[in-house]
Formats: C-alpha cells, sequence, structure tokens
C-alpha cells in the first residue's frame, strides 16, 4: 500500500482541532503518528499516511486547507 | 572509510547499517554518520592533514569515504582571506572572508556532492541526482560526468536560461513544467521509486559531510584555531550544523584546543524561517513560501532548521533577518572593498555581518569569518540595477567631459 512521511505543522487557531482525527475519518487513510510536539501555542506532527495515491493527496489537500502546513519529511529537496 | 561505524538516528540514536537510506524507520528522524573518533584519535595529526592533497579529501579521515576512491574534481580548500578593507569599513580589525566561490563549479555545493558522488559510486548506483534552481545542479552535474555516471539534474523549466545552460554543458538536464513545490514532490516521488543517487535524498547523510570541510579548513587556515564569530547564510540549515560539526569534530580530536565560535544564521527576509525561530525563541522553524532574490536561500521547510536554531543558541550565537533591499548593497560592498563577486546569500551574510557589527554582536578585535558560499556572475540580475556604468563617445573630449568631469575647453 503506498505511503507517505509527512510533517504537519499548526498554526495556533488550529491547536485545537482533531485534524488528524477528522483527516482518518473523512478519507480512506490510516495515520500513524511517529514524533510530535504540541503545546498551547504551537504545534508539530511528523506521521506516516497509508492509503490509495489518491486519496492521500486529497486528504493532504484538505489538512492544508484547515489552515495547517504540510511538508516532505525530507524538507524541501529543490535546492538553490 | 574505515572509520565509519554506523549511520545514527539523530533523535533516538539507533544504529544503521551504511546504506543509501537517510530517515530512521522508527522515529523518522534524519541519519547521520557515525564515526569511530577513538580510532580516528590515533591516525590523524595536523601533520598527517598537510600531508594530503590539496582538497577536501586531506580530510577523508573525518569524511565517509576514501579519498583513493574519490570522484574529486578539486573541490576545497578554497582561500581564506583578510579582508581589512570590508574590515575597515565595518569597525572590524580581525575580519576574514572564506571564499568558496573558488570551488570548481563555484559554489560549496561541490564539497557536499563530491562526498555524495563518491558514495554512489561506491554504492554502485549508476544514476546520480538532484533538484535545483542553481549551485547544486552545476555540482551534481559536474561531478556526475567525471564519474561516468548518468545524471539526472531536475530544474524548473522558468529559470533563467544562464543557469540552466551552466549545467546543461556537463551532460543530462531535465526541465520540469511546474513550480518549485512540483519539482519538489516530483523528485520526492523519483526518489522513492528508482534506484537513483539522489545526493540530497537518499544520499543526504554522506553529502551533508562535505561541509564538515569547511570548519576543517577555516581551522587549518588560520593555524589551527577556530574564530570566535562565523556568519553562515541559512538555506535547509545543513551547511550551519556541519560547519559547527567540523569545528567540534576537530577539538574533540585534539587537532584544535577548543571550538567555542558563536555561529550566527543569516536569512533574507523573503525566506527566513529559521531566523524568525530563533528570534521568537522557538526551537521549531514554521515553513514558509520563499519569495526572495536571495534564490539559493529559498528553502522553505528547511529539513536541518531545528538543529540550526539550536546550535545557534548553544553557541550564543545569532540570527539576521536581511531586508530584500539590503541584499545588492552586501553584494556591492563586498565586491568593492574586497574584489570579491558573491551570489545573492553572500549579500545576505555581508549584511548581516554589518548589523552585527554595528550592533556590538560582533566586537572590533574579535576573530570573525563571514562564508560566501558562491559567486554572483550566476546571479547577475540581482545586481543589474544597483550596478552603474558610464557610457562615452570614443574620443578623449567624450572621456574628459563624463568620465573625468574635466571642464571641456
Amino acid at each position: 500500500m503506498p505511503f507517505r512521511r509527512v510533517k504537519f505543522t499548526f498554526k495556533t487557531e488550529r491547536i485545537q482541532s482533531p485534524v488528524i482525527y477528522d483527516l482518518g475519518q473523512k478519507f480512506d487513510v490510516v495515520t500513524n503518528i511517529r514524533r510530535a510536539d504540541i503545546d498551547a501555542d504551537n504545534g508539530w506532527v511528523i506521521l506516516e499516511i497509508e492509503g490509495a495515491v489518491d486519496e492521500i493527496e486529497r486528504g493532504l489537500e484538505w489538512v492544508r486547507d484547515q489552515g495547517s502546513d504540510v511538508s516532505s519529511l525530507d524538507g524541501d529537496i529543490l535546492a538553490g | 572509510m574505515p572509520y565509519v561505524q554506523s549511520l545514527r538516528c539523530k533523535e533516538c540514536g539507533r544504529d544503521y547499517p551504511q546504506e543509501p537510506i537517510y530517515v530512521c524507520d522508527f522515529c523518522f528522524g534524519p541519519l547521520e554518520v557515525n564515526y569511530d573518533y577513538d580510532a580516528i584519535a590515533k591516525n590523524i595529526s595536523r601533520e598527517s592533514i598537510q600531508d594530503g592533497p590539496l582538497t577536501i579529501w586531506r580530510y577523508d579521515a573525518l569524511l565517509p569515504a576514501d579519498r583513493d576512491n574519490a570522484v574529486n574534481i578539486g573541490a576545497g580548500m578554497t582561500p581564506l582571506l583578510k579582508a581589512d578593507n570590508l574590515g575597515k569599513v565595518l569597525g572590524l580589525n580581525n575580519l576574514w572572508i572564506k571564499n568558496d566561490a573558488a570551488n570548481p563549479t563555484h559554489s560549496f555545493k561541490d564539497r557536499v556532492v563530491s562526498v555524495a558522488s563518491t558514495k554512489a559510486v561506491e554504492f554502485d548506483f549508476d544514476t546520480i541526482a538532484c533538484a535545483s534552481t542553481g549551485n547544486l545542479a552545476g555540482a551534481t552535474a559536474a561531478h556526475g560526468a567525471k564519474a561516468g555516471m548518468n545524471t539526472m539534474v531536475f530544474i524548473p523549466a522558468d529559470l533563467e536560461r544562464g543557469k540552466i545552460l551552466g549545467a546543461a554543458v556537463f551532460g543530462s538536464v531535465v526541465l520540469v513544467n511546474g513550480n518549485y513545490d512540483d519539482v519538489n514532490r516530483l523528485c520526492s516521488e523519483l526518489g522513492d521509486d528508482r534506484r537513483w543517487a539522489f545526493v540530497n535524498i537518499n544520499m543526504r547523510p554522506y553529502y551533508s559531510e562535505g561541509s564538515k570541510s569547511i570548519g576543517y579548513e577555516l581551522a587549518e587556515q588560520l593555524g589551527w584555531h577556530a574564530p570566535k564569530h562565523i556568519i553562515v547564510p541559512v538555506a535547509s540549515g545543513s551547511l550551519f550544523t556541519k560547519v559547527h560539526k567540523g569545528l567540534q569534530e576537530f577539538a574533540q580530536l585534539g587537532i584544535i584546543e577548543n571550538a567555542d565560535t558563536k555561529m550566527h544564521i543569516a536569512q533574507p527576509f523573503g525566506c527566513s524561517p529559521v531566523a524568525k525561530a530563533f528570534i521568537e525563541g522557538q526551537a521549531h522553524p514554521k515553513p514558509v513560501i520563499p519569495n526572495t532574490i536571495a534564490k539559493s536561500l529559498a528553502i522553505g521547510s528547511p529539513a536541518d532548521g531545528m538543529y540550526s536554531v539550536g546550535i545557534a543558541n548553544k553557541t550564543g550565537g545569532s540570527a539576521t533577518i536581511v531586508p530584500e533591499s539590503e541584499i545588492a548593497e552586501g553584494m556591492k560592498l563586498l565586491a568593492e572593498t574586497e574584489g570579491i563577486f558573491t551570489e545573492t546569500a553572500g549579500g545576505v551574510v555581508i549584511s548581516t555581518l554589518r548589523r552585527l557589527a554595528r550592533e556590538g554582536v560582533i566586537g572590533p578585535d574579535e576573530e570573525t569569518v563571514a562564508l560566501i558560499t558562491g559567486t554572483g556572475l550566476k546571479t547577475l540580475e540581482a545586481i543589474a540595477d544597483s550596478v552603474e556604468t558610464l557610457t562615452i563617445d570614443p574620443t578623449v573630449r567624450s572621456f574628459d567631459e563624463i568620465v573625468t568631469g574635466a571642464p571641456v575647453l
């Protein structure tokens, strides 16, 4: 099954939202958190998302639309 | 090579064999080369280093590959120049410029790609790849050519023609119709399912080690000691962390007495997630969408940003966000005082240096190194509006009138 390893970075106003729970409810993907650091104001989560490629992409787009940043675990690959 | 023990996760400490892998299976932390420093200490000395080649490979005991098999086009041992003229302008009496524009493809990326391509050959890859908007493209294409490998250099199709040609001359360049995010995503997918050596993906643990050689060279060129301050331009943060690591390793091995260098982050306003995190007291940079003329620093999601913030804090360093308008000023200042034409990232460094000197963060007599990572010839458009020229008719009269301003009788 295809998977993506990504990092979500949450804005302060989204800290109270159950983004990862909703992602698993709204899309046919399995989320597996590996590392995270969240406090009252800021937060990031590194996780693996497994599912069909299109479903993963739709899910990640939804997370972005919710106001959270989605980046590749590798950071930006395109270098100067 | 004999001194590498494993790849080790920077987060959870798990060890992995030396393979083309880059992320911990358990915590997804980045992997880093782990050396047997006790063995290295018995076999390295100032003299053994000085007996080595005038390239980064003189430090091969501290690199993950052997100099005998190196893909070597002469990266490293770039000039460290005393910058008295610039120092006079800034009120700094002990200022040095490390000019990495003097590398074979005119940027520090030759250091990292020399190591990455050597490992790629060792791992028996036949294709080496990268995604780049400039310096990395040229370095990868050149080393791929030297290694006799297939080369895949991915470049956004709308990049300036000069930059495309500068890499294409060495071999395969693939232009991608799409924006930066599209190229990132494509390369991430290709990196997952092709057996290629992607220099800053699956070769990353080895690739990044090449930057340590800047730390080693600084110490050696300064007469075997670490400077008080180093100003480093930050993109992914890898260079920043590895320059620091190089100095720390030299101190640990007794090559230099200590390494209490203050590490200073320099970023442009249009892409400053790492500097912003430092200034705001956050450990983790928040990703941004880059919008800066310093294209070589346009990494909105910096993989080593968190580690860079940590080092700047630990060493008593700083972080500066340089206004975009001051980048060309910095480039011009260095060119006009020291005869060095740097890329935009260098303009960010010089403007940071000016601010740190003005604010007293750097004392007048403290030994300071400004790291210049590449040449301005690749980013001519950045200074097009701030450089003036005079045009005359081919007559002495015209020369006197326009150039010398002498009254014409």
